[in-house]
């Protein structure tokens, strides 16, 4: 199949993707799956981060994206310039962009809490403008490059399929973070209230519930979430700038919608069907990999014109 | 026990409660009967600290609790069961019951509570791990009552729990309205069924558009033939 592009040039794309069939071995097929379900690994922890914030508040966190950023700052700056070793740096900017989450949501969500959904809206798009140009201001737009961290950067072979040994640790951590999540999630009572306070914020507060607390806590673990992802992230693509959020804050936000936004299962289905999505089309169609961004827009638009509420989304009757 | 006094409750300017004054004695079933409208869930959600009055008093136990958040509130000994049950359907109904107790960090006396509400609607226990979501009308309003018993309250607030049930399990919810109201506990009930709600009544107030417009115990009430003919169904002799 010839497609014709503006400026008249063609391009083979069915017969590159053949081309692309016969060159992919195993070995190269091994390798781009190892790589889309790292991406989409990083993927589903930042978009838990949107799908538990919009479940309890039903608001979406604009500044979600621009947390990750920060966390790669953090991290720079904890590794880089106070040369503390990188694992206390782990640790450290999980609490840093966990207390960060918590200032926002403080100053820009709780203060309006009475008032309506649009204006938080408007208030969550503010704090994203501010945490970018604040990092600017703060740290230049000059790219920063993300610190070195041997042992997860080296190369290791795997039967054959050279990886990068990031590539093995982000699912791992994922996984682990996720059953952590849902176990506090499922088992504890401040899970038990968090799924309350989603569902019935006045009677859950009848039932003596906290709901701030409650409203704190989430953003506690989603931004806690998205600093793993983000401290994975500068690991896997070095470079850091003050707009490093936008994009995957974008695709991370899809991601929970693909899967049903305010499901946290979903919200990991969406990451990964976006990360290993984004990856095989590379893989499979290099003349496209250009359009790799737009893959996720497509996805989202093709699966809301199917199921409007997401992949685990159930309807819901809008909140008196 | 609890008092309310000269009690205004505006919504933007419209007042819903006018002024109402209303005693409800410890250990006695009160219900407060009146039309749609009224203003009689308005009352309720006030004294429950998730509607602010404009102005007026509500004394409990001879302290001032006029304003006060729902939080608060709880931990004083008074507790809703809400009007259209509003259990959390995405928590199984064992769940339902833990966050009645949610204040409480007693876990001997909590189990032992969860067995108490079992005994009293053994139909919860089969359906323990069940979501509150796929219960069934009855049901649900069975767990909506075992639910705030759970808290231990002392003033248990019903906001119409015959709505939209079965005859058959309207009986049951207010047989164990009686049986609880034995147990010691006083129980401000709300109802638009009020020949059900008289009958058990020790107190009764009529709620017309905002303003009490009479007062009596239940029997002098369920007799009264203005009663009758509005909220009875009877005619006027």
């Amino acid at each position: 199949m010839v497609i014709k592009g503006y400026g008249g040039g063609e391009m083979e794309l069915f017969g590159e993707f053949f081309q692309a069939m016969q060159d992919m071995t195993l070995v190269s097929f091994a390798q781009h799956m190892v790589n889309g379900i790292s991406l989409g690994s990083l993927y589903a922890l930042i978009a838990i981060g949107y799908t538990m914030v919009y479940g309890i508040l039903l608001m979406i966190n604009f500044a979600h994206g621009d947390i990750v950023m920060m966390a790669c700052y953090f991290a720079f700056f904890g590794i880089t310039v106070f040369h503390i070793p990188w694992y206390f740096t782990f640790v450290g900017v999980i609490v840093a962009t966990a207390l960060l989450g918590v200032l926002i949501e403080r100053t820009a969500y709780r203060p309006l809490r009475e008032a309506p959904k649009n204006s938080v809206l408007i208030s969550a798009i503010g704090a994203s403008f501010l945490l970018e140009n604040l990092a600017n201001y703060l740290f230049s737009g000059r790219p920063l490059r993300f610190p070195e961290i041997p042992v997860l950067t080296q190369n290791i072979a795997v039967g054959g399929v050279q990886i990068q040994s990031i590539c093995l640790v982000i699912p791992v951590i994922t996984l682990l973070s996720l059953v952590v999540l849902l176990h506090i999630v499922n088992h504890t009572k401040t899970g038990m209230a968090m799924r309350a306070v989603s569902k019935d914020y006045e009677i859950a507060r009848v039932m003596g519930i906290n709901i701030d607390r409650v409203i704190s806590t989430t953003f506690i673990i989603g931004s806690a979430l998205a600093a793993i992802g983000a401290f994975m992230w500068g690991v896997r693509y070095p470079g850091i700038t003050p707009m490093l959020g936008v994009m995957p804050g974008l695709k991370c936000f899809i991601a929970a919608v693909i899967g049903g936004i305010g499901n946290i299962k979903g919200a990991v289905i969406g990451g990964f069907i976006l990360g290993l999505g984004e990856v095989m089309i590379v893989a499979f169609f290099p003349d496209l990999s250009g359009y790799r961004d737009a893959f996720a827009f497509i996805v989202l638009i093709v699966i809301l014109f199917y199921k409007p509420t997401g992949l685990l989304g159930e309807k819901t009757t809008e909140k008196v | 026990m609890l008092k309310i006094d000269d009690l205004v409750v505006a919504y933007g300017g419209i007042e819903a409660l006018k002024g109402i004054s209303l005693e409800v004695p410890e250990g006695k079933i009160v219900t407060l009967i009146g039309a749609n409208g009224a203003g009689k869930s308005t009352l309720l959600r006030t004294i429950m600290g998730l509607e602010k009055p404009k102005s007026g008093k509500i004394t409990y136990e001879g302290e001032d609790i006029t304003g006060l958040n729902s939080q608060k509130i709880v931990t004083t000994g008074i507790t809703l069961v809400p009007e259209g049950r509003r259990v959390f359907p995405n928590l199984t109904v064992l769940e339902n019951l833990e966050i009645g107790a949610y204040m409480r960090n007693d876990k001997e006396g909590i189990a032992k509570d969860i067995r108490w509400i079992y005994e009293m609607f053994p139909r919860l226990e089969e359906r323990s791990w069940q979501m509150a979501g796929t219960l069934s009308g009855g049901e649900q309003q069975m767990l909506a009552v075992g639910r705030a018993l759970m808290c231990h309250p002392k003033v248990l607030m019903m906001d119409e729990p015959s709505l939209g049930l079965a005859p058959l399990v309207i009986k049951d919810i207010f047989r164990i309205i009686q049986i609880i109201n034995k147990q010691g506990m006083t129980v401000l009930l709300i109802e638009q069924n009020a020949n059900m709600a008289l009958k058990i009544a020790h107190l009764a107030y009529v709620l017309e558009t905002g303003k009490i417009t009479m007062t009596g115990t239940g029997e002098e009430l369920l007799e009264n033939p203005e009663i009758e003919a509005a909220y009875l169904g009877k005619k006027k002799k």
